[in-house]
């Protein structure tokens, strides 16, 4: 610290550790095209994925394609039964939730979509869930589905065996979620370019 | 320095509002048409580079969604600015300079729609002892516009003559938001929106997106008949305070039209990011530019004011009516910040 000299009026006084400017701004946030369409499907208790020509099947539908840089005009209504493909249990009290702790939080791939959702797993106790673990969903009661995804209340499991062979989204080759596809990490032969179909093939771990 | 040329530009209409996009569905015209005009897909783009800010649609991480516009699969080198896409085309063409890349796309886009833009504006002013008092963006273009009358530099007429004449170019710009054509003099019977300032003194609020499309050497004439080859380009800062400037001269615009070399050759166009029409005319005496340059042929950010994108806006509206045969040479600025704080200035150039 360098020497600082004071005016006079400002030595002995207090220094300000610190000043607090709260600071709030209110929008009106817009879902967009792609997603109002999902949500307009919820109200009827469909989940319908949206995918490019071409494309996957991405649910929730947020506009665009990343992978052909496309927008997903195509509507593709996916299972309301799907795989746990990861999870976490939380146990801790936070603002805004009105959960009972501990609940479990889950990513789960819905049969015919290739992007898991996330939501929430009961019916179970949470030490029981696990990745494959099959799972439908719960609805709201008719009367109070609205455009949100809380109109899924949960998932709860199907009794269904688990699906051993985990699908990475996007991969078409099982495996173990966490591993890589073949225990072979990532390299520029397994990542594929979908667009071009450069990068890797049906042998070697991209896709067919 | 590599010759580096802008090949390709695309816009949105702009619009006061676009409720029925997310910001990547209205963005996506804007890049694909940058693309397909000149033939070419994300598969030949070296680099990508965009500006925009969370901060005005209200949505954390905004700009890692739009990303999902470009295809960034197989993963894609790739940065973000949050300022103006200006900004970013500068950082696209430092990269290219770098010469290890020949091609890079910018973008840059706003929906200023979903808040409250002059008051979503006041966090970006001094955390401490500005921000606290929400000076509204008006509110110091009208301090700005005051310093202006009162050091006689200007009249209210002469904004008004601004005005006038920008929403009158704006008529030929089929993605204008505000065209329109009354005399200068009629706008003076307006009353004040905030004084000095009237409402035609002011820039619309808009939602939109624009995309730029750069390459290098002999990748840009193979692509195009005439690029707009980037001659120069530079951007300069200054403090904070606005209590630390002269607010009716622009300092680092001077500095950076300077550096750019816009005084090395005759300028046919300027097209000058100025939402207020006051700025326009802080920003001709510092760039220098005289009576033979044709100023915001478009209408300039008086006519559509995409927050983040006007900016890269005024550079492709040179570069197409440079690529277009209709000027030679001429001057694009960008500003970003209250009253004229940032600016950068390039300065564009056929084939010669």
């Amino acid at each position: 610290m360098p020497d600082i000299t004071l005016p006079e009026s400002l030595r002995d006084v207090e220094a300000v550790r610190s000043v607090r400017t709260p600071a709030q701004l209110d929008y009106q946030v817009v879902a967009g095209d792609a997603t109002t369409r999902f949500l307009r499907n919820i109200t009827k208790k469909r989940i319908v994925g949206q995918r490019a020509p071409g494309g996957r099947v991405y649910v929730p539908p947020r506009g665009a394609d990343p992978e052909l840089g496309q927008a997903t005009p195509i509507e593709v209504e996916v299972a309301q039964v799907g795989t746990v493909t990861s999870f976490c249990v939380v146990n801790l009290q936070f603002y805004g939730s009105g959960m009972e702790i501990p609940y479990t939080s889950a990513l789960i791939l819905l049969d015919g979509a290739d992007l898991s959702i996330m939501h929430l797993i009961q019916e179970i106790p949470a030490d029981q869930v696990r990745i494959g673990m099959r799972v439908e969903a719960v609805w709201r009661d008719d009367a109070d589905i609205e455009p949100t995804l809380e109109s899924i209340k949960w998932f709860r499991p199907t009794g269904e065996p688990d699906d051993v062979n985990v699908r990475i989204p996007g991969e078409k080759r099982g495996t173990g979620l966490g591993s890589w596809p073949g225990g072979v990490p990532p390299t520029e032969l397994v990542v594929r370019n979908p667009r071009t179909g450069l990068g890797g093939t049906a042998a070697d771990g991209g896709e067919d | 320095m590599r010759d580096i040329a802008i090949i390709s530009f695309a816009q949105t209409p702009a619009r006061r509002s676009v409720p029925e996009l997310n910001e990547v569905e209205m963005l996506m015209p804007a890049i694909h048409g940058a693309l397909e005009q000149v033939d070419m897909t994300i598969d030949d783009i070296g680099f990508t580079c965009s500006g925009s800010t969370d901060y005005l649609a209200g949505t954390a991480f905004s700009f890692v969604s739009t990303l999902d516009g470009v295809g960034p699969w197989p993963p894609i080198q790739e940065s973000h600015v949050e300022m103006d896409g200006a900004w970013a085309l500068y950082e696209a063409w430092v990269k290219l300079q770098l010469g290890e890349l020949d091609t890079a796309l910018v973008y840059a886009y706003a929906k200023s729609s979903p808040g409250d833009l002059p008051m979503v504006l006041t966090r970006q002013l001094d955390p401490i002892t500005v921000a606290p008092l929400w000076p509204d963006s008006v509110s110091l273009a009208a301090l700005q516009a005051r310093s202006m009358l009162d050091s006689g530099k200007a009249t209210e007429a002469d904004f008004a003559e601004v005005a006038a004449r920008s929403r009158k170019s704006a008529l030929d710009n089929p993605n204008a938001q505000l065209a329109w054509d009354r005399p200068a003099a009629d706008l003076l019977d307006a009353d004040y929106h905030v004084a000095p300032l009237r409402k035609s003194d002011c820039a619309p609020i808009t939602d939109g997106a624009a995309c730029v499309i750069l390459a290098a050497g002999d990748i840009a004439r193979s692509k195009i008949e005439r690029p707009a080859w980037i001659r120069g380009i530079d951007h300069r800062v200054e403090p904070i305070h606005l209590g630390l400037r002269d607010l009716t001269v622009s300092e680092s615009t001077r500095i950076a039209g300077e550096k750019a070399g816009v005084s090395g050759g005759a300028v046919d166009v300027a097209e000058l990011h100025a939402p207020f029409s006051h700025q326009e005319l802080i920003l001709r005496e510092a760039l220098g530019l005289g009576d033979d340059t044709d100023i915001n042929p478009s209408g300039g950010a008086l006519a559509a004011n995409p927050m983040m994108t006007a900016g890269l806006i005024r550079i492709g509206e040179l570069a197409t009516r440079i690529s277009n045969g209709s000027a030679n040479r001429g001057v694009a600025h960008a500003t970003s910040g209250p009253c004229l704080q940032q600016n950068l200035v390039a300065v564009l150039e056929g084939e010669a």
